[in-house]
């Protein structure tokens, strides 16, 4: 597991900083502007309006900020670099992500890092259902609650909330770990509160930090799989 | 997939915009439902009035004049009723100073062969096929007043892409609904309501909603209790937002498969399947915003 720190200023050359204005370009513009980016290029969108899309397949060590509200799939695929948003995010954000930041400073919608194999999501405000489902490796930070099916199958990584949890957190999870601070609305199948040992704290601790975050690791819980379902017994098949 | 926009406006400065505020959200869910469109109206000078009730009939067509029209239904009604008839874009409007139900026998054997698809003392529904901002268009949309606007755009699942399958569906008085999602158990609940007496415009999944709706209403629930009575009866995907006369009420099925997104302003509420719908209107920077809970009715009334 990769260490986190707390998060840094981008080395970034305010030379190269550049705006993308949404008003007067398409995404299409956008999105083949910061694939032609260099490493420590600074790129700022304006009038984002709930578009799709916005700022995917990002592959160099760019930051992008977003100045307010996206649509579907933000920083969908994304290898590489930071993205903030200054606002909600629609569905699937930062879907499959695999390295680098992804920072949502208000709300995020359902399938929040869905099938994220690694780096940092941090939603400030409300993620909605569905957050962090099949997450294969990504750390998650949501400020707020989750909604319903969250971390459904999830095989790797942590998902942290700081508020509560819907229905069904966890169900049939293979082997990510789940931390919650608030109260939990049901677990899904296969989902068991778990022991908060000494090493959850640290990294518990060190996720806080990386999303700049205050919290108390000590009022979580945690909670991950009981390991009864993935390995197919015929036993369990009324189980599935 | 579909689109909807609605919008509430609880300032009644912001009348005049309904129709242009609306188009706008219009313009940007075409893309979940480019197949055919409706509108739903409420309060616009010029297609109702105060003390009348209208009639929306599907087509612009009905097989005589509107002058034809005015006068046989005026025949049929007292002498100070007052029978009008007109076109708008693609839907046919008939009003008189009577009930509803009187105007719907009236028009009913006049036009047996029309198609109601919205009735009441405020609201004027239009639906068409074809893209929904050409539908919105040859309907003057962009000029409309009004209290309470209501569009959907549709990509048909559950039945064939006709005009009488596009939403809203208005199955009772200034009552509209609208779906995005797919009803699983539609055809008995359809039996159900059948038994009961009631009769269906089509065989669209989202009629049975209205239908429900309606029947549900009509016995004394609330709107709020009619939605969560749908809950329990109706299985299937499903964002909803149904209109009344003075309300609007937003609901997603539990497990919230469909998209919606709400802003609320001192000056409106409105209701969208994206946010990018919402991002033209007014003030919305400085509007409350959020994505509608899993199962929970919101309702909001001028």
């Amino acid at each position: 597991m990769v260490t986190l720190t707390a998060p840094e200023a981008p080395a970034v050359d305010v030379l190269k900083e550049t705006t993308v204005d949404l008003a007067a370009s398409t995404v299409r513009e956008l999105n083949q502007a910061i694939h032609n980016a260099e490493d420590g290029q600074a790129w700022t969108v304006t009038n984002p309006g709930g578009k799709h899309s916005l700022a995917v397949g990002i592959n160099a060590g760019i930051a992008v900020t977003i100045d307010g509200h996206a649509g579907y799939y933000a920083a969908g695929m994304h290898q590489k670099g930071d993205v903030t948003i200054n606002g909600n995010a629609g569905v699937g954000l930062a879907e499959n992500i695999m390295s680098g930041t992804v920072h949502v400073r208000g709300d995020a919608s359902q399938s929040a890092a869905a099938t994220g194999h690694g780096g940092l999501v941090v939603i400030d405000g409300n993620a909605g259902a569905r957050c962090g489902i099949s997450m294969k490796g990504v750390d998650i930070v949501v400020g707020g609650n989750i909604g319903h099916m969250s971390a459904f199958m999830a095989q790797a990584g942590r998902l942290v909330v700081c508020g509560d949890a819907g229905d069904a957190l966890g169900d049939s999870i293979y082997e990510a770990r789940i931390y919650v601070k608030g109260t939990v609305a049901s677990l899904g199948a296969d989902c068991i509160e778990k022991p908060l040992r000494e090493e959850h704290l640290t990294e518990l601790a060190e996720l806080l930090a990386a999303a700049g975050r205050t919290d108390n690791p000590a009022h979580f819980k945690r909670y991950g799989s009981a390991r009864n379902l993935y390995h197919f017994s015929v036993h369990n098949s009324t189980s599935y | 997939m579909c689109g909807i926009a609605a919008l509430q406006l609880r300032n009644p400065s912001l009348h005049p915009r309904m129709g242009s505020l609306l188009s706008s959200m219009l313009c940007q869910i075409v893309d979940r439902g480019p197949d055919s469109a409706g509108l739903a109206v409420y309060n616009t000078p010029g297609l109702v009035s105060a003390g009348t009730s209208t009639l929306s009939l599907l087509g612009k067509d009905q097989g005589m004049t509107t002058a034809a029209i005015t006068a046989g239904v005026a025949a049929l009604l007292p002498s100070d009723a007052a029978a009008a008839a007109k076109v708008v874009g693609d839907t046919t409007l008939v009003s008189a100073a009577v009930g509803t139900d009187l105007l719907v026998k009236a028009v009913s054997e006049i036009l047996p062969g029309s198609t109601i698809i919205g009735r009441g003392g405020h609201v004027a529904v239009m639906k068409s096929v074809g893209h929904p901002m050409e539908i919105a268009a040859e309907h003057g949309l962009e000029a409309m007043a009004g209290s309470q606007g209501l569009s959907h755009t549709r990509m048909a699942t559950e039945s064939a892409v006709t005009a009488g399958g596009s939403h809203p569906f208005s199955v009772a008085d200034d009552l509209c609904l609208v779906h995005n999602g797919s009803f699983s158990n539609h055809a008995t609940v359809r039996r159900g309501l059948k038994r009961e007496g009631v009769v269906f415009d089509s065989e669209n999944d989202t009629e049975v909603g209205a239908r429900y709706v309606a029947s549900r209403l009509k016995q004394g629930d609330t709107l709020e209790e009619a939605l969560v009575n749908l809950g329990r009866v109706l299985d299937g995907f499903y964002t909803l937002v149904v209109t009344t006369a003075d309300s609007m009420a937003v609901v997603r099925d539990p497990i919230a498969c469909k998209p919606a997104i709400i802003a609320e302003t001192d000056d409106y509420v409105a209701m969208a399947s994206e946010y990018r719908a919402l991002a033209g209107l007014p003030g919305i920077n400085n509007a409350r915003i959020f994505e509608p809970e899993p199962g929970k009715v919101y309702t909001w009334s001028l």
